[in-house]
């Protein structure tokens, strides 16, 4: 084009590919399928609407020894590429998300990709999967182990539990709070203008352009 | 990588780990620690007056049902028969059932998946009284229990059935038993884990001998003494 008074449209990004968005949907749908069959089986009322205990103990223990396989199968295969970067980037603390994570002090943090939440509900949820899984083996193969065992993994399984809930009811609410985040998760794609404003560190390592300056607090 | 983010501290990688190894001291401390909440924690929740804090897995009852749905029936059609190796069998309606001399009971409730509910206070008839009422023949040695549920069953020996702890309940903490907890009317047994308790209980026969239960037959131990059984070391109820 010709006209130099008009800014040609910035691309957007890509923020997560098909693989990333596939492994979250379905790690997603997992995790609902033991949450919901879990408070069927701990919560007297809603034990009691249910009922059919012997089949939703059954779905409870196959959708948890699923919960990691989309998760696996995104990292080790070959299409893993930015899932295993998006790993490493949340592994990895820059001083800026200690001072997004002081609220006194969040609008001057200069974020990467993801955000200090981000990274601690991604870090827990990842522990909670392994923990979930190995508390409730014991809990459902439990003669091979010691005896105080099975209370003890009855024990961390409750608590991890609640713990899922906090986090899933809270990782569902900022979405909700950040429509073209949320949507990100959906089509993959997210606007410059987002990246360059949220993640201003992101923009400038995808785009090679520096991003604006923070804003002030008004 | 980004260039921004790899000079990063692995933060995440400790964290993670961290909650691991916490996970794994919950398993190895954490039937200590359910004790100590039970009776440190559990009174405290009793008292809370939006009831909200007994969502908390602290001294709380978990509803186990076998079948589809939970199991119901008015109290008006409710029937408890007790027959089998008896010289008269009983055929009695809830009315009925009640009128017979009260028995309480307040003891901690021990389920074998490790749950506790400190000091439950039940209300009922003794089952010795009622195996009085029926006469037990001379080559009865074991009593049968069966659920109205359709698929529920437990047995207890003769001798462990004329305990004076046992008891055919229908009120629990002064309620009318609700079907969650097995109402209209419950077996109790207050020193054994609570699948002896066989809920919905609609039938008590007098037999030749023990036939294991629901839960036994699929690996539970028949003799359910809690602390001495199933490989569980509980205090006593």
């Amino acid at each position: 084009m010709t006209t130099a008074s008009v800014q040609p449209p910035e691309p957007d990004l890509e923020r997560f590919d098909r693989v990333e968005r596939t492994v979250h949907w379905a790690t997603a749908a997992l995790f609902f399928t033991v949450m919901f069959t879990g408070a069927a089986l701990y919560a007297g009322p809603i034990s009691a609407l249910v009922g059919r205990r012997e089949l939703v103990r059954t779905v409870h223990v196959v959708a948890g020894l699923a919960l990691p396989i989309p998760l696996l199968v995104g990292l080790l295969g070959g299409w893993g590429h930015n899932l295993r970067a998006d790993l490493g980037r949340i592994n990895r603390w820059i001083p800026d998300d200690r001072v997004w994570l002081r609220r006194r002090t969040r609008d001057r943090a200069r974020l990467a990709k993801f955000n200090a939440g981000q990274k601690l509900n991604a870090t827990f949820l990842g522990a909670a999967i392994v923990l979930m899984l190995g508390t409730g083996i014991i809990m459902r193969w439990f003669e091979p182990f010691p005896l105080s065992w099975r209370t003890g993994a009855t024990f961390v399984h409750d608590w991890v539990a609640l713990g899922v809930w906090i986090a899933v009811i809270g990782h569902i609410a900022f979405a909700i709070r950040d429509p073209e985040a949320l949507s990100s998760m959906q089509r993959g794609r997210i606007s410059a203008r987002w990246a360059r404003t949220k993640r201003p560190r992101w923009f400038e390592d995808m785009t090679g352009n520096p991003a604006e300056p923070p804003k002030t607090p008004r | 990588m980004d260039n921004n983010e790899e000079r990063g501290s692995p933060v995440g990688r400790r964290v993670f780990l961290g909650l691991i190894g916490l996970g794994a001291v919950g398993v190895a401390t954490g039937s200590a620690v359910q004790g100590w909440l039970e009776r440190t924690v559990a009174p405290i929740i009793g008292r809370d007056p939006t009831g909200l804090l007994s969502l908390l897995p602290i001294g709380r009852f978990r509803i186990y049902t076998v079948t589809g749905g939970l199991p119901e029936r008015r109290r008006a059609d409710y029937r408890l028969q007790v027959r089998g190796l008896v010289d008269e069998p009983l055929d009695l309606s809830f009315a009925e059932l009640t009128s017979m001399p009260v028995t309480r009971v307040a003891r901690d409730f021990q389920c074998v998946t490790g749950w506790r509910v400190p000091d439950v206070q039940w209300a009922g008839v003794r089952l010795r009284d009622l195996l009085d009422r029926a006469g037990v023949q001379s080559d009865a040695s074991a009593v049968r229990f069966v659920s109205f549920d359709g698929a529920y069953a437990e047995s207890l020996t003769l001798e462990q059935a004329r305990r004076d702890d046992v008891l055919v309940a229908y009120e629990l903490e002064g309620q009318p038993l609700s079907s969650q907890h097995g109402g209209p009317a419950r077996l109790y047994v207050a020193p054994m884990y609570g699948y002896k308790s066989c809920k919905w209980l609609r039938e008590i026969e007098l037999t030749a001998r023990v036939e294991p239960g629901y839960w036994e037959q699929r690996g539970y131990d028949v003799d359910a003494w809690v602390g001495r059984s199933n490989g569980r070391d509980d205090s006593a109820t």
